[in-house]
């Protein structure tokens, strides 16, 4: 044992100048503890840019990040830079609710989401991270006859694109959550759409077990690094202009949520996208008492529980356009009632934090992974407040897209030009208010 | 938020429902059928000055165009959206 601990050691402080190559391990946590956890080292270098890449990702959230490691392992793509203003993390993918799930309905969405799920169910031996993800089930409440059917229908839906789905009568909900607000006189709960794999995971570590994959693939992930605008010539991009200096690129992708419509702008575009604030909440920590995810059909409410203790919970964008990361109290104060109309015990926990973040709202309520009519710039946005579940098939999708110029099975129907086609993937049907999707 | 209604002064934002940017109330020729739909589904989306359309729901029922900062939330100004559009539309 010892001599496999001297291994260990050896190969630790080999590749000391190189940290992130070390893969974890149950083994190598022991090791650690013996050794004093001396021989821990930074995720991901931290690179300098280069003059020019192959491939040039803007953007270093979620979606950008695992956009570089899909092109870097998965198509086997080399010199690719991801390009983020902030540090790696810093924007949706580190503000959502961490709720992972494939409940669509509609079949230009179904079966992407259900690729994307099926990726979590095997994302952390793939990148070699505890992403903590957790198949607790997620629970959509329903409260009159007709949304049952049309919960029946969209669970249909689900299995026939090879999604998991359970309708569940009043009582089977009263077994799973009796401290429901079942005989509530406006609400009352008929039942429920469940998908038992829907569920969780840890919204931070997933970027970060991107970032690091990606590094170790050779990617450079360059932050403090904004873009500023593209450098373009015959319709063709040839680079982006950073607050680093010029960037060359072979191609372009832009995964930047919120700040699609100021990055697009420098590439002379408009985009069928307004950016709205969403706020989420956590409560103070409590002892276990809501095991899955629950969603509220009469209003907009969605709550878990972190492993933390905290409840997490949030509802609907406050409505009008914002870059400002903050909303507003009327909001707070729409999600606390839908919260006490649901489950009233939820009136003694205390509000610890709310947040907010900007949405790349779309004119349809679904996203975009395409081509752009500038030659090598691809898009990747519109994700609403919906992109943390698709973050791994976002990031597969787009890889797809620039490495073969041809959009992945699943994703064929996010045109850039399906709105003025007439083709759009309106899941709620309201229109183009993107406010109210 | 509250918005400086012309006619009755501070209002909360909440009597208010937003639809989007002014610039709706400019509205092209149906018949061109590209004009129209970047007129239905593209938009500046900008971060800092929006002019936008706020209807006072449960207030007097005018149409209102609000002068508001995306950023900061700041709220600079309001017109009747019917007096914007006697002046020549939003742009």
């Amino acid at each position: 044992m010892d001599k496999i601990i001297q291994q260990e050691a050896h190969n630790l402080s080999g590749q000391c100048h190189q940290g992130a190559m070390v893969r974890f391990s149950g083994f190598r946590v022991f090791a650690e503890a013996i050794r004093g956890h001396k021989g821990w080292r930074p995720l991901w270098r931290n690179p300098d840019p280069q003059p020019g890449y192959d491939y040039v990702i803007v953007g270093g959230g979620g979606h950008g990040l695992a956009t570089a490691y899909y092109l870097a392992t998965t198509f086997k793509k080399a010199r690719i830079a991801v390009l983020e203003k902030g540090w790696l993390g810093s924007g949706n993918i580190g503000r959502n609710t961490t709720i992972i799930r494939s409940n669509y309905l509609l079949p230009g969405n179904e079966p992407f989401y259900e690729f994307s799920m099926k990726l979590w169910e095997g994302l952390e031996q793939e990148f070699n991270f505890n992403a903590m993800i957790s198949q607790r089930g997620i629970l959509n409440l329903c409260h009159t006859d007709a949304q049952r059917d049309a919960y029946r229908r969209r669970g249909n839906a689900m299995l026939l694109a090879g999604a998991d789905a359970e309708l569940l009568d009043s009582a089977q909900v009263r077994a799973m959550y009796p401290f429901l607000n079942f005989d509530d006189a406006r609400f009352p709960i008929k039942g429920g759409l469940l998908q038992r794999r829907g569920g969780t995971a840890r919204h931070d570590g997933v970027a970060w077990g991107y970032a690091r994959g990606a590094d170790m693939a050779g990617v450079d992930l360059i932050q403090n690094c904004e873009v500023t605008g593209f450098r373009m010539e015959n319709g063709r991009v040839l680079g982006v202009e950073t607050s680093r200096g010029y960037i060359g690129a072979g191609k372009v992708g832009v995964a930047v949520a919120g700040s699609s419509s100021r990055v697009m702008a420098g590439a002379g575009m408009r985009l069928p996208i307004e950016s709205h604030v969403l706020q989420a909440f956590v409560s103070e920590g409590l002892k276990p008492t809501i095991d899955g995810v629950i969603t509220f059909g009469a209003g907009h409410f969605y709550i878990s529980q972190s492993d933390k203790g905290g409840l997490v919970f949030g509802g609907d964008p406050d409505g009008y356009n914002s870059y400002a990361q903050r909303g507003n109290l009327p909001m707070i104060e729409d999600v606390a009632e839908s919260g006490m109309a649901l489950m009233p015990m939820i009136g003694r926990a205390r509000l610890l934090r709310a947040w907010g973040g900007i949405m790349d709202m779309s004119m349809d309520g679904s996203p975009i992974i395409d081509r752009t009519p500038v030659e090598g710039l691809y898009l990747n946005a519109g994700w609403c407040y919906g992109g943390f579940k698709a973050t791994p098939a976002s990031g597969y999708a787009f890889a797809h897209l620039l490495a073969t110029g041809n959009p992945h099975e699943t994703a064929r129907a996010y045109r850039l030009d399906r709105f003025a086609r007439g083709y759009v993937i309106d899941e709620k049907g309201v229109g183009a208010q993107p406010n109210l999707h | 938020m509250l918005i400086p209604h012309p006619l009755l002064g501070l209002r909360d934002a909440q009597e208010f429902t937003y639809l989007g940017d002014a610039a709706l109330l400019d509205r092209p020729d149906p018949a061109d059928a590209d004009a129209f739909a970047d007129y239905v589904y593209l938009r500046d989306n900008p971060a800092g000055v929006h002019r936008e359309l706020w209807f006072h729901e449960q207030g007097d029922r005018s149409w209102l165009v609000v002068t508001r900062d995306t950023v900061t939330h700041e709220i600079l100004g309001a017109e009747l959206a019917r007096d914007v559009k006697l002046k020549g539309g939003a742009a």
